[in-house]
């Protein structure tokens, strides 16, 4: 599924058409963005969570040349599956 | 933030009531469900993309007791973050 067919369907059930329901899928994905990008943590009951985890920095090396790099700390997107979205997916 | 903050983003940036914000952020969230326990992807530009993954049982461990058990095959859902999001964090 697409954001562009998630919204036809939004918008057929919520009675708005595809361009405001594309919106509201912007605005409800932007939230959760500008959340993680705070370094707060979204919960959503039911679905799971969205939070930020943290890569410690390491030495890596280029799988081309086997020469050592430096990879620095890293910040990234963690979901955490929601306990009833997991069963739902697992049946 | 939760569901509740969500729904205030909404009702603020779209211009919808209250119930129909709450019944827009509860219909994108039940057809993610719906298209994952279908075994279809997600996908949403610049947030990232939902999918399941099929996992093999595998022999694990009781971390408390040290007992081995058989951790049956099963489907669990995987959210890869897009690169905006991935972005937008690691500023």
């Amino acid at each position: 599924m697409t954001k562009s067919e998630m919204a036809e369907k939004l918008a057929e059930k919520i009675q708005v058409n595809k361009q405001q329901a594309e919106q509201i899928i912007d605005i409800v994905t932007g939230s959760v963005i500008e959340a993680l990008a705070n370094g707060d943590k979204v919960e959503i009951r039911g679905f799971g969570s969205f939070r930020v985890r943290h890569r410690a920095a390491k030495e890596g090396r280029n799988p081309k040349t086997g020469e050592k790099v430096f990879v620095p700390p890293k910040k990234v997107p963690f979901f955490k599956t929601g306990k009833d979205f997991r069963d739902t997916v697992n049946r | 933030m939760t569901k509740a903050d969500i729904v205030n983003r909404v009702l603020e940036k779209a211009g919808l009531q209250k119930p129909a914000a709450e019944e827009a952020v509860e219909t994108i969230i039940s057809l993610i469900k719906e298209s994952l326990a279908q075994g279809n992807s997600v996908i949403l530009r610049r947030f990232g993309s939902f999918q399941v993954r099929e996992k093999k049982a595998r022999i694990g461990r009781n971390p408390k007791t040290g007992e081995e058990a058989e951790i049956s095959a099963r489907k669990v859902v995987r959210f890869k973050a897009g690169k905006y999001f991935r972005a937008a964090v690691n500023t």
